[in-house]
Parts: structure tokens; C-alpha cells; sequence
């Protein structure tokens, strides 16, 4: 299978797929590791999975769904479903699902010297300090965000 | 060296995952049909409310205390149960799927490391991939490793991890422990030995061995050498004293086709089927695990389970046979060699208390196997000619009959309309 052009703007190029002739790739989902190969890579994947690509943590992901508009100018919003790992280690600048006074909100992490803020994507929105008052958790790392543009 | 490690509270553990606020308050679930408390956290176990008391019964005390009340939400406890299982058997060489909320992990091989550390760090892991908390017992027995998971989980000062490794420590742990509470002896046998003075596991592991043999038979002398510090139970299926039964098997031979896996599955979830008719009960869970070598290199080693809940209580063959395949297709991957594979059934219930009327076919009749075998094919062949469901046991599936879940919450990981809602 061959790719040409058939369009481009500044941002995107578009192909169509020549599929006169056919050439098969295998495409390791273990990636490319020293030693002995695996028997399962003997199985030339036949599709692309996108579990497998979204959820790297299958024991540790949760989606959530998304309601509200605190966070529009980060990509997520009303109606976005999130694909939420549990294993990753919460650092400034993340974007976390927390659990603050009884709900749970998405907003981003920011570490700071006086304390952990939650920062909202939405200039209407106020940032939110928390102290030790705040019934306060942080449930999970958002990894990907799936929204549907229409 | 054996680690046993069981998640604490598990359904009450489960809720509150979804809803951190009861983080500190006492959480109870209910059985099947909300008749009776089946999982109750710390603080509930506190409140002095029992196992097994019907809601009737402790309805007042429920409200005074604002206690929150779940009706069983199976299907939400079978994933959560499959991601702690997974967890854990990438943490270990070889996993023991014991129950819905335990797993024996094989440590033989990690004598170099700091035992109690590594068990820490099992609990973190856990807890932090899937919100559980779990406690861990290690000892050189799956009898003794049983004790020690015991005394991590009463006592506060093990911090949830009990290594019972040197004599002393293990002498002074079966001094402690009630010979009632010592794996695989139910009430009926504590009876026994409480009538010859043999109250704690130190007295059984002390008891004449040609006494314990004779009257508590070849099962009796096995936990006896096991409380001595001699493992005779290795990685494999027993009986668990939780309800479940499970069928598994190592396979002599690799097994790498699916239709092949098919076929050893469809024959343990048949003969789990077969057991719960044996015994008069109906089963609300299923777990399927599949596993290749422990010794495999790593990149060729794979180990899967996940656990469902069946849509209403049954006993049926090919129910339970069409639950085990549905699993085994999610489960399967191709190119590995697997070694081993197992399916257990497990929330049982006596088919008279399932929440229905009693079945039709009440134990007497299924009281012997073959029996039940013959009714199952005759049931089947009619099925056959006449289409899916023309007959069936009355215990199954009746049309309009419906459990009783005032207080069901949502499927949270199973049902994409019910996943958590977050304020964006």
C-alpha cells in the first residue's frame, strides 16, 4: 500500500491510500526489545487496537465522563470521556480527576509554594486553593481525553 | 515461601472507590435481594453489626449510625476483583487464584529481596492501581501464610504485612490462633478437637500425629505437617472455605489453540455446574483465569483472569459454559503457550435462599451426580430440538422474577452510561 497527497493546508496534509499493490508489515505490539523474541510476535497483528494504544494500565484505567466547562481551553469538554490511569504519580502540571468536597472535578495540578492549587482551562472559572479544611483526593491522571467534534 | 493476600472489606472496599466521602464511615453490602449483610468496613465491624444478619434485624441500627447500605453490585466486584488479580500476578512469578478477594503468590524465588519490603510494596501497588486495600501474610506455608495474612489484618501494628519466618514468631502465632479459624477446619471438626482439648493451632500442630490421621483423615494430617512448617499444599486449587468451588487444571501439554482452550474450559465451567447441582446451590460470579508457565521466559509469559457476574444465580451447565467462553474470548491472546487454566464460581447460595421459590428439582433429586448429569442431558437434548429455554430449571431465569437492589450503585466499570461523572 502506497500513500500520496492528494491535499494540504498549513496544518494538515491529507492522503488517500493506493492499495494497487500490498506490502504486509508486521507491527510489534511489544515494541522492539534485546533477546529472545516473543512466540506471540509470530502473529503479525491483523488490526489496529485502540485499547491497546489508550489504555497503556488496563488494571489501573477508569473512564470518567465529563460534565461542565471548567476546562474548554485544555480540550476537554462537556460530554468528553476520559481515559483516567490510576498508576501514574501526580505531578505539577497534570491534569488530575480529584475528589474535592463530596464531587468528583477535573482541573489541572499546579504545585506551588503555598500549597496545591486547581487551576481551571476556562477564564470564567476561579482557581481553587486547597487547604487542609478541603476533603481533598487526587483519584487519578487523566491520560487521554476522547471528545467528539460533532 | 508463600504470601497470601487478601483485600480488605473487599465489596465494601469496592463502593467506596466510587465514592471517597465514605472514606471514614461504616459501609455495609447486602447479600443477594438485600436479605442480609454480607461485607461490612472497619468501622460497621465496629458498630457491632455481624456477618450474615439479616437487615431486618439491625434496621434501626443502621439508620442511628447513618450507616451506607449497598445492595450487592456484582459486577462491579468481579472487574474490581480482576484488576487486583492482574495486579498482583504481574507482581509475582507464579498467583494462586484462591477467591474473589485473595490469591496466594508463590515468593519462593525472592529470598534475596527484603521480604516485608516487597510486601509493602505489593500493598502500595495495589491500592494505588485500583484503590483496594489488601493485607499480606507470607510463611513457608499456604496453611501458616492463611495465619499470618490473619494477624496482619486484627493487628494494627503488622501495618497490614505479617512475615511468619523464624520459629518463634510462628510458635507464638498459633499460640494465638483459634484452631476454628485455622484454614480447612470448619466448625464441625473444631467440635471434635475442642472435645480433646485442642483449642489453638498449637495444640493441633502438637497433637499425636497417628490421632490426627485417623480422625481427621489425610486433609487433617496435611494442615497438621503445614502448621509444622511442612508445605504438602502446593500452588494449586483447594477448596477455598470462602463459597466458591473452582476446576482447574495444568495442562501436561501446551496449549496454544483457542478451540482447544474452548474445550478444557467448557469441561470445568460443566463440572463447576455439576458440583453446585451436587451440593443444592446457584452461583452469582464467575472467574476465568488462563495462564502460561511461570518458567517462561518473560516476554512468553501471560497471565489473565477476570471475573463476571451471571446475570441471575444459576446451576446451569450451559450457562455457565456460555459465561466461561464470553470470558475466554476477552482473555485470549494468541501465540502463547498456556500451561494452565481454571474457572471458579463463587457468591453461592443454597438454591432454596437464592430469592426464589424453591427449585423443582430440590437437592434430593441432584443429590447424586449422575442423576443430575442425566437430567442435565435430557434437559439439553429437549433444548436442542425445541430451542433454547424450553425447558430449564425453575430456579433460573423465571420470567418476572427480579432481585430486590433498592440500594444498587452504579456499574461503574462495566456500563458506559453508568461511569463517574466528573465537574469540568
Amino acid at each position: 500500500m502506497r500513500l500520496s497527497r492528494i491535499h494540504s493546508n498549513p496544518v494538515l496534509d491529507f492522503y488517500t491510500a493506493d492499495l494497487a499493490t500490498s506490502l504486509e508489515l508486521p507491527l510489534f505490539a511489544t515494541g522492539v526489545s534485546a533477546g529472545f523474541p516473543s512466540p506471540a510476535e509470530d502473529y503479525v497483528e491483523i488490526a489496529l487496537d485502540l485499547n491497546r494504544e489508550l489504555v497503556k494500565h488496563p488494571a489501573a484505567t477508569f473512564y470518567a465522563r465529563v460534565k461542565g466547562s471548567s476546562m474548554i481551553d485544555a480540550g476537554i469538554e462537556d460530554g468528553d470521556l476520559l481515559v483516567i490511569d490510576k498508576v501514574l504519580d501526580a505531578k505539577d502540571g497534570d491534569i488530575a480527576v480529584c475528589f474535592l468536597d463530596g464531587e468528583f472535578t477535573v482541573k489541572r495540578l499546579s504545585v506551588r509554594d503555598d500549597g496545591v492549587y486547581l487551576v481551571p482551562a476556562n477564564a470564567e472559572f476561579k482557581l481553587i486553593r486547597i487547604t487542609e479544611e478541603n476533603e481533598f483526593l487526587v483519584w487519578g491522571i487523566v491520560a487521554f481525553v476522547i471528545h467528539k467534534p460533532r | 515461601m508463600f504470601a497470601l493476600v487478601d483485600c480488605n472489606n473487599f465489596y465494601a472496599s469496592c463502593e467506596r472507590v466510587f465514592n471517597p466521602a465514605l472514606r471514614d464511615r461504616a459501609v455495609v453490602v447486602l447479600s443477594n435481594n438485600d436479605g442480609c449483610i454480607i461485607a461490612r468496613s472497619e468501622e460497621a465491624k465496629v458498630l457491632g453489626i455481624k456477618m450474615g444478619t439479616p437487615v431486618f434485624k439491625c434496621r434501626d441500627l443502621l439508620r442511628r449510625h447513618k450507616v451506607a447500605v449497598f445492595s450487592s453490585n456484582y459486577p462491579l466486584y468481579g472487574d474490581m476483583s480482576s484488576r487486583v488479580m492482574m495486579t498482583l500476578a504481574a507482581l509475582a512469578p507464579d498467583i494462586e487464584l484462591y477467591s474473589i478477594d485473595e490469591a496466594f503468590l508463590d515468593m519462593s524465588s525472592f529470598g534475596r529481596f527484603d521480604l516485608v519490603k516487597y510486601a509493602h510494596d505489593i500493598r502500595r501497588t495495589v491500592r494505588k492501581c485500583t484503590g483496594i486495600p489488601v493485607c499480606v501474610g507470607m510463611a513457608p506455608t499456604k496453611t501458616l501464610a492463611k495465619i499470618a495474612n490473619r494477624l496482619a489484618k486484627k493487628n494494627p501494628v503488622y501495618q497490614g504485612v505479617c512475615l511468619l519466618d523464624r520459629a518463634e514468631l510462628i510458635a507464638s502465632a498459633l499460640a494465638m490462633t483459634k484452631v476454628e479459624d485455622v484454614w480447612g477446619i470448619g466448625r464441625q471438626l473444631s467440635k471434635l478437637l475442642n472435645a480433646r482439648n485442642i483449642n489453638t493451632a498449637a495444640d493441633l500442630a502438637a497433637a499425636p500425629v497417628p490421632w490426627v490421621r485417623k480422625n481427621l483423615h489425610i486433609t487433617g494430617a496435611k494442615i497438621q505437617a503445614e502448621l509444622n512448617g511442612t508445605s504438602c499444599l502446593p500452588l494449586e486449587q483447594v477448596r477455598a472455605v470462602k463459597q466458591s468451588i473452582c476446576t482447574s487444571r495444568s495442562f501436561g501439554k501446551s496449549v496454544t489453540a483457542l478451540d482447544e482452550l474452548q474445550r478444557a474450559v467448557a469441561t470445568f465451567a460443566s463440572k463447576c455446574a455439576v458440583k453446585l447441582r451436587k451440593e443444592g446451590s446457584v452461583a452469582s460470579m464467575l472467574t476465568l483465569f488462563i495462564g502460561t508457565s511461570p518458567f517462561d521466559d518473560q516476554q512468553a509469559r501471560y497471565w489473565g483472569t477476570k471475573t463476571i457476574s451471571l446475570q441471575y444465580p444459576t446451576q446451569d451447565t450451559m450457562t455457565l459454559i456460555r459465561a466461561a467462553q464470553l470470558v475466554l474470548d476477552l482473555l485470549f491472546r494468541g501465540g502463547y503457550a498456556y500451561k494452565k487454566a481454571g474457572v471458579v464460581v463463587s457468591e453461592l447460595s443454597p438454591i432454596a435462599l437464592a430469592g426464589r421459590t424453591l427449585s423443582l428439582f430440590a437437592d434430593e433429586a441432584l443429590a447424586d451426580s449422575e442423576q443430575s448429569k442425566t437430567l442435565m442431558q435430557i434437559m439439553d437434548g429437549i433444548n436442542e430440538r425445541y430451542g433454547r429455554g424450553a425447558v430449564r430449571l425453575a430456579s433460573e431465569n423465571s420470567v418476572g422474577w427480579k432481585p430486590n437492589q433498592d440500594r444498587l450503585s452504579p456499574y461503574y466499570t462495566t456500563r458506559w452510561s453508568d461511569i463517574i461523572s466528573v465537574k469540568g
